[in-house]
């Protein structure tokens, strides 16, 4: 198993505590987390990414506990090994698209594939000196991929990666998420409510709120 | 890509503000790297020339300007003395040394400065070709007058009637360069030096057709009468190398530079020649500190104005970070989850502050190099032209001092916002 959940819970300062279900994923496997508003999704992703500590349980990937790294160890092995795609790009605009993925290398002290031959892949390597504001969406989403998968991590998590895209980038981007993930042997998690990722995951998780 | 790289590319993403930025530090700085430099040459020259110098002696006057005309060369000189009464004064026991000046002339707005060898001694010259005169009208150049002048040893050339540029010429008689000064950073690089003999025989010359008759110029340095009764041309004889000129005429020189025997001299010596002689004796140290006095408010006014300058720099950067790190919360959270720890945030802020402000002091230390250069190239004021606009001082370092406080204090509060920064939280803000 490459990513494994025991028991996991989470409360907010002041709110009753969450829990979630258990699961394992193995490499080049993938799965869809379905709920809600108000589930708890994001925090279980957050959970995932040790974005956020928990109140109880284990989170395991690829045998280390993420719960016992503590500080700028949890920030390296976070940028090592996990790749996030957010809602929104969110790419830093000063800099230009292969230095949004450079400054990614950089960050986690990992040597990669090169940027550009990782654009080449996405199919978005004429932008590669382009500045961030001039991207359309769905090209600015693509670029968020390339800078979740740039340093080939064992996990990818993908919060709402469709929500603000029309149905045929939404197509796209999960054909594309699902195939890298495969190629570098990633365990893949999407969160989403969105109807149209459904009939493309086999495995469902479904959160209940409370 | 690295930090530095980064914090790079999120200041010129923003070029205005940090433009804006730059500049307002910049000038402050300019200002304190203007007054830096000009405070420290003044004082430095105004020292350095006046050492061994305790005392001017010359006609009454102003006080300052006495000092002025006759250790600086500045000013116009007050007027002449009896050389009878300036030689009472050498006699006196309180007196270790005293050195006469004879002036009125120029060359090309150059002084011609007639004294004797001690004024040599006083500023321990060295000489680049030649040796000191010896013969009526017989010179030595300073460094900086045989460069504008472009003389060379054996040349000859006229002075011309007068301190400054534009009176008229004495073509009688020929100045004959003989010798040559190595750059000293002294006063005597401006200056060109003959005895008083030749000085006084220069106005014979003008005077040549009524021997008998005193001209009385307002700055004539010089009673007129021909010695040739002994049957000998002065003109042809070695000029006195130390003391007073021998004569027995009527003569005049312009001021005496005085050392003191001993401390007493101090107190005595000045109020013997003020209230007992036609004469006024003023302490170039005494003179220049008063006039520092004068010049003093202008300088914590300038100075005032530069502190003010820079604070608000340093406020006008603390704004830009915390403003444009409000708007950027979300790539820090984004920097995070790539695996950039909470230090590597602080150190992002903090090199976009330094780097904000060095270049702030790098362009302050050149405009105000810039700024010296471009009023001593306009002025054609002799006392501004004294500032060389290319000397570095160790204290600019001091700026860049000044600098890097600035940058450090107003990125504190922006830094620790960032290292405050809870990734989970922002990332779920939409």
């Amino acid at each position: 198993m490459l990513l494994k959940t025991t028991s996991l819970s989470f409360a907010y300062p002041g709110q009753p505590s969450l829990s979630f279900p258990d699961f394992s994923l193995s490499g080049g496997e993938a799965l869809l987390l379905l709920g809600k508003s108000g589930s708890g999704k994001t925090t279980f992703l957050n959970l995932l990414a040790g974005l956020l500590s928990l109140s109880h349980g284990e989170v395991i990937l690829d045998g280390t506990v993420l719960s016992s790294l503590q500080g700028h160890r949890l920030d390296l092995f976070r940028g090592q090994h996990i790749g996030i795609v957010f809602q929104k790009p969110h790419l830093i605009a000063a800099l230009t698209v292969k230095q949004n993925l450079e400054l990614a290398q950089f960050l986690s002290k990992k040597k990669g594939p090169s940027p550009l031959s990782l654009l080449q892949d996405l199919g978005i390597a004429s932008k590669a000196s382009a500045a961030v504001g001039t991207l359309s969406e769905g090209e600015a989403q693509r670029v968020s991929i390339a800078r979740a998968l740039i340093n080939t991590p064992k996990l990818i998590l993908a919060d709402e990666p469709t929500s603000s895209l029309d149905d045929e980038h939404a197509q796209r981007v999960i054909t594309l998420l699902k195939s890298e993930a495969a190629k570098i042997g990633a365990a893949l998690v999407i969160v989403t409510h969105d109807q149209r990722v459904k009939s493309e995951v086999s495995q469902v998780l479904e959160l209940k709120s409370e | 890509m690295n930090l530095l790289t980064l914090s790079w590319k999120y200041l010129s993403f923003r070029p205005l503000a940090t433009g804006l930025n730059v500049i307002l530090l910049a000038f402050g700085l300019a200002i304190i790297t203007v007054l830096l430099l000009v405070q420290h040459q003044f004082e430095e020259k105004m020292t350095r020339d006046a050492a061994g110098i305790d005392l001017v002696v010359g006609a009454k006057g102003s006080p300052l300007q006495l000092i002025l005309s006759s250790v600086y060369h500045i000013d116009f000189p007050t007027g002449n003395i009896k050389m009878e009464e300036a030689q009472r004064i050498s006699r006196s026991r309180l007196v270790k040394q005293v050195i006469p000046l004879a002036m009125g002339d120029n060359v090309q707005g150059l002084r011609i400065l007639g004294t004797n060898h001690d004024y040599l001694d006083l500023y321990s010259v060295k000489f680049a070709v030649g040796k000191a005169w010896e013969q009526p009208f017989e010179v030595t150049l300073g460094a900086e007058s045989a460069q504008i002048l472009g003389l060379k040893l054996g040349d000859t050339f006229s002075g011309s009637h007068g301190i400054s540029v534009g009176s008229h010429d004495h073509d009688q008689h020929a100045f004959t360069v003989t010798g040559i000064l190595a750059p000293s950073g002294k006063v005597v690089d401006r200056l060109v030096l003959t005895s008083i003999e030749s000085v006084w025989y220069t106005h014979d010359e003008e005077g040549g057709a009524e021997p008998d008759t005193i001209t009385q110029g307002e700055e004539e340095p010089l009673a007129v009468e021909e010695g040739t009764e002994l049957g000998i041309d002065p003109h042809l004889q070695p000029v006195t190398a130390r003391g007073f000129p021998v004569t027995d005429q009527d003569r005049e020189v312009t001021t005496l530079l005085v050392r003191y025997r001993n401390p007493m001299a101090a107190i005595q010596l000045p109020r013997m020649i003020n209230s007992g002689t036609s004469m006024q004796a003023a302490s170039p140290a005494f003179e220049m500190s008063r006039l520092f006095e004068l010049l003093g408010v202008g300088i914590s006014l300038l100075q005032g104005l530069a502190i003010a300058l820079v604070v608000i720099a340093g406020l006008s950067i603390f704004i830009a970070l915390y403003n444009s790190l409000k708007e950027r919360k979300y790539d820090l959270a984004i920097l995070r989850t790539l695996g950039a720890s909470r230090g590597q945030l602080v150190g992002l802020v903090f090199l976009e502050g330094i780097s904000l402000t060095i270049l702030g002091a790098i362009f302050g230390i050149a405009f105000g190099h810039g700024f010296l250069a471009l009023i001593v190239e306009l002025t054609s004021q002799e006392l501004v032209s004294l500032v060389d606009p290319w000397v570095f001082l160790t204290e600019e370092l001091l700026i860049f001092g000044y600098a890097l406080a600035v940058g450090i204090v107003a990125s504190l509060i922006p830094a620790w916002s960032a290292y405050q920064t809870s990734i989970a939280k922002q990332l779920t803000k939409t």
